[in-house]
């Protein structure tokens, strides 16, 4: 996984974005369609609700390699389940403290709120994320290498 | 000798025996002698007989609201899948709680897997427990061959060595560090009320831990969990985990795999503390199942220390108060998020 020194530059991290169906994926679409330029490290995966990531998926894109994680959903109080992103919130508080507790670099996971209105602000927030991943490099800690 | 734990085991006996005999329940959950004498293991009692072999002393480290659900349930007439539960009450089960047991029984009734109505609860105050890796290593490698607890003290002997050493000394970790060592439900009491305890840091541990950067944090964290070799024993002792299908024996998708690569323990080790966040009363019981000697205690209580701090809330302590994870609040702490359009709180709040 280490990679080679000349490489070192041309890396690129890869981040798997869980985005909610009703607003972040929107604000995603939104800031394509708009032309808004941002780093091409985001793999997105559109999930129903920001509520509907639990702590394994976020650890199973870890374990997979994913140099940072970014979670997002609708703004507190615009849930289209009403508390779905609620429940979350204090659930992703506890898990990003846990995992920063055991070592893990802070900067690898990310949570936010974009609405379906916010495209602009969703290029800068993958523009800011990036950038702080890129910082820390490429993870080695909860990477499962095979053989 | 009279002492502290005679008196409650013959109490425990007696109420015991009391509530057999009358019919009132149908079992009695307690503790017998284990093999060795530094173990004791959970009993159940389904005789007024069977009662002398109870037991109560600084040993019986196992929770023993983890034994309820289960043995409730295969005290019900057997019924098909789907077919309601008979009319009239069910048989009762007679049980003795501690402070963090009880605690444990009032989640599992928060969680619908418990029906106060069904328990019969003998309380006791918590004289903290022993662990028996600090007996052992005491004794410097001599087996231990017998055990006598006072009230401060305990004296252990073997071939050729009898050692006394004060009770505080060979404690568990989160006995020392115990608030609540009254039992939060019961109805009836057992033994002394023990005096009200008060822990000068109780996060200690913790935050010397969440002081070091985080390339000694993860150094600390895979030295921890080295040794261990996923026999899911802290997961089966903990009163929480009664999940029928385990996320550790889910195969589509696989969280964790089968082998100790130390990527899988540690994944492992991440998400059954996390299942445990705003539920673990800090009984101990994982540590104390624990053949290797893994402080996983560390970790759930860094959630519970978190849970206090951004939620105030302590699990357990109020039925009417809901679990921390199954509410949420308009006002609740959000530093963590970042925020594209405000730009600030960009880092993690601890």
């Amino acid at each position: 996984m280490d990679p080679a020194p000349e490489k070192d530059q041309k890396w690129e991290p890869k981040i798997i974005a869980f985005l909610c169906n009703w607003c972040s994926y929107a604000g995603a679409d939104l800031a394509g369609v708009s032309r808004f330029q941002y780093p091409p490290n985001i793999r997105i995966i559109r999930v129903p609700c920001s509520g509907r990531v639990s702590a394994n998926m976020i650890l199973d894109a870890l374990k997979a390699g994913a140099d940072g994680i970014l979670v997002s959903g609708c703004h507190p109080g615009d849930c289209h389940y009403i508390s779905g992103n609620l429940y979350a919130r204090r659930r992703f508080a506890l898990l990003k403290n846990l995992l920063e507790f055991i070592g893990i670099e802070p900067e690898r996971i990310n949570f936010s709120w974009i609405s379906a209105s916010e495209g602009e602000q969703f290029a800068e927030l993958v523009t800011k994320i990036t950038t702080r991943i890129k910082t820390v490099g490429p993870t080695k800690r909860l990477v499962k290498k095979i053989g | 000798m009279e002492t502290l734990f005679s008196q409650a085991t013959e109490a425990i006996k007696r109420e015991a025996r009391a509530l057999l005999e009358s019919g009132e329940v149908a079992a009695f959950l307690g503790f017998a002698k284990g093999s060795i004498p530094t173990v004791t293991r959970p009993f159940v009692a389904r005789s007024p007989e069977e009662t002398d072999k109870l037991i109560w002393n600084g040993l019986c480290v196992m929770n023993l609201a983890n034994y309820l659900p289960g043995l409730l349930k295969s005290l019900e007439p057997a019924r098909r899948p789907g077919e309601p539960p008979p009319e009239g009450p069910l048989p009762k089960v007679g049980v003795i709680a501690t402070g963090c047991w009880s605690r444990n029984m009032v989640i599992q009734i928060q969680e619908n897997q418990l029906i106060r109505e069904r328990l019969v609860i003998l309380g006791i105050d918590s004289p903290g427990m022993i662990d028996r890796r600090k007996l052992e290593s005491l004794a410097g490698g001599k087996e231990i061959q017998a055990i006598e607890e006072a009230e401060k003290k305990v004296v252990i002997s073997g071939k050729g060595f009898r050692l006394e050493t004060a009770r505080q000394e060979v404690l568990r970790d989160n006995c020392l560090t115990c608030t609540h060592p009254s039992p939060v439900i019961l109805d009836k009491k057992i033994g002394p009320t023990m005096p009200e305890r008060h822990v000068h840091e109780p996060f200690a541990r913790i935050e010397e831990i969440e002081r070091m950067d985080a390339d000694s944090r993860w150094a600390w964290f895979q030295k921890e969990i080295e040794c261990c070799i996923r026999c899911y024993a802290c997961r089966n002792a903990c009163p929480l985990c009664y999940c029928p299908t385990c996320f550790v024996d889910d195969s589509h998708p696989q969280w964790v795999g089968k082998s100790v690569d130390p990527v899988d323990t540690a994944i492992f080790h991440i998400l059954r503390a996390y299942h445990c966040a705003g539920r673990c009363t800090d009984c101990g019981a994982c540590e104390s199942a624990c053949p290797m000697g893994i402080k996983m205690r560390l970790f759930t209580r860094k959630l519970q220390k978190d849970c206090l701090e951004l939620f105030a809330s302590e699990p357990g302590l109020d039925i009417n108060s809901p679990l921390p994870l199954t509410t949420y609040g308009p006002e609740d702490p959000e530093r963590f998020i970042i925020n594209g359009s405000k730009q600030q709180g960009t880092q993690g709040g601890k």
